[in-house]
């Protein structure tokens, strides 16, 4: 087991590219979180979970994240908490049947308005 | 001076006004746009993970036939903007992805980032210039309050994007300057209004709207700027009580120059 939740750690920092070390837990990054209020874990718990290997949380609750890239223009260590966020959600759709939105669900979605933008983002951030 | 342009799939059906104004304003400045051929959609999110690399094949194609038409490429949707030069960035700084592009799509020679990917904006700014589009203003909107808003991948990340300080921008602020207005400058103008997450959760994005809106109209903003379709959706959506009308910048840039009318017709007959 143990073996098996490192192996998912490497995968984080593999697939995020982000060097978790570097954090100096400052705060920055959820200082400036639009989303701070509405998640489970914010930007800095994610950078210091994903540095113990505590992945199975976050893959419970990575969706309140706006990839505004706050955190990652303002983080003065380049860590980019917003690239793990992506990692561990990828992490999640990428399982078979796993996918946050389905297209059928879509239909009940739209007004008028909706911008097709909307549509092709969330399936990019939900859907595999 | 021509440049191959980028409109992405919004610009084709709920976002028309962007297109056809820039369009117009563009062809009064002398300037034609030469709309890439069959380009696809590019995705509207960058994909950040670095082992995805079938996400960014679409961009890297529009890039290519930009190289391939031999002018620099202009885009206006900030969200394909920031797709663009952030999948360009990859072709030239990113071995791996680049590497791995390059032999799916085998292009006659590899690509390596050589297309310069330039924002409307970028292009009044630095190929018109502010102080000359300012001479060819015909109605300009002389005391009028005007907001930017920026949001979230217009400028960021700054690194990559290059286009103006995310924190303290003025690119938008000039431009409205240029056509005669006074701009308002206001603290949430590079916050996010929730984005794509408004297909799951109103809540989230009605509050971060909220807050925009709220935050322009405080500061006496009579009208709010913006270049991407969802931040127009997301503002416009959650307006009941504050009512400041969002507007796409071509739009105005387009009344400025004295050539809105035609993209009235031009919109009427679809």
């Amino acid at each position: 087991m143990q073996a098996i939740r490192s192996n998912l750690t490497e995968q984080v920092l593999r697939t995020s590219g982000v060097n978790v070390r570097k954090c100096m837990r400052c705060g920055k990054c959820s200082g400036s979180c639009p989303s701070y209020d509405e998640m489970d874990y914010h930007p800095h718990q994610f950078v210091y979970m994903v540095e113990k290997g505590d992945i199975d949380a976050l893959m419970q609750s990575s969706y309140r994240c706006l990839s505004c890239m706050a955190c990652v223009e303002r983080c003065p260590r380049g860590v980019a908490p917003a690239s793990l966020i992506e990692a561990i959600r990828l992490m999640v759709v990428r399982q078979q049947g796993q996918n946050h939105l389905k297209a059928d669900q879509i239909p009940a979605l739209l007004d008028k308005n909706l911008p097709q933008q909307a549509i092709v983002s969330a399936f990019r951030k939900y859907s595999k | 001076m021509i440049f191959s342009y980028y409109p992405g799939c919004t610009l084709k059906t709920k976002a028309k006004d962007l297109d056809i104004y820039a369009r117009l304003s563009a062809q009064a400045l002398g300037i034609t746009l030469d709309e890439l051929p069959e380009w696809q959609c590019c995705g509207a999110v960058y994909p950040m993970a670095k082992d995805e690399i079938a996400t960014k094949l679409s961009s890297v194609r529009s890039l290519i036939s930009a190289k391939e038409q031999g002018n620099d490429l202009i885009t206006l949707c900030s969200a394909c903007h920031n797709v663009m030069k952030q999948v360009n960035n990859d072709m030239q700084s990113d071995v791996v992805i680049a590497e791995k592009i390059n032999n799916y799509l085998q292009p006659g020679v590899p690509y390596h980032g050589e297309t310069r990917v330039i924002h409307y904006l970028e292009m009044l700014r630095d190929k018109v210039g502010f102080d000359v589009l300012a001479q060819k203003v015909k109605n300009p909107f002389t005391g009028r309050k005007i907001a930017a808003y920026y949001g979230c991948v217009l400028l960021r990340p700054a690194s990559v994007m290059q286009m103006d300080d995310p924190e303290n921008p003025v690119i938008m602020e000039n431009f409205i300057r240029a056509i005669g207005g006074e701009p308002v400058i206001y603290p949430y103008r590079n916050e996010c209004c929730g984005g794509y997450v408004t297909l799951e959760n109103n809540e989230l994005v009605g509050k971060n709207s909220v807050k925009v809106l709220a935050s322009a109209e405080q500061n006496g903003a009579e009208m709010i700027l913006t270049a991407c379709p969802l931040c127009l959706y997301n503002l416009d959506k959650n307006n009941a009580d504050h009512k400041v009308p969002v507007i796409y910048f071509t739009e105005l840039l387009a009344e400025a120059l004295g050539v809105k009318n035609e993209g009235e017709k031009e919109n009427a007959g679809n």
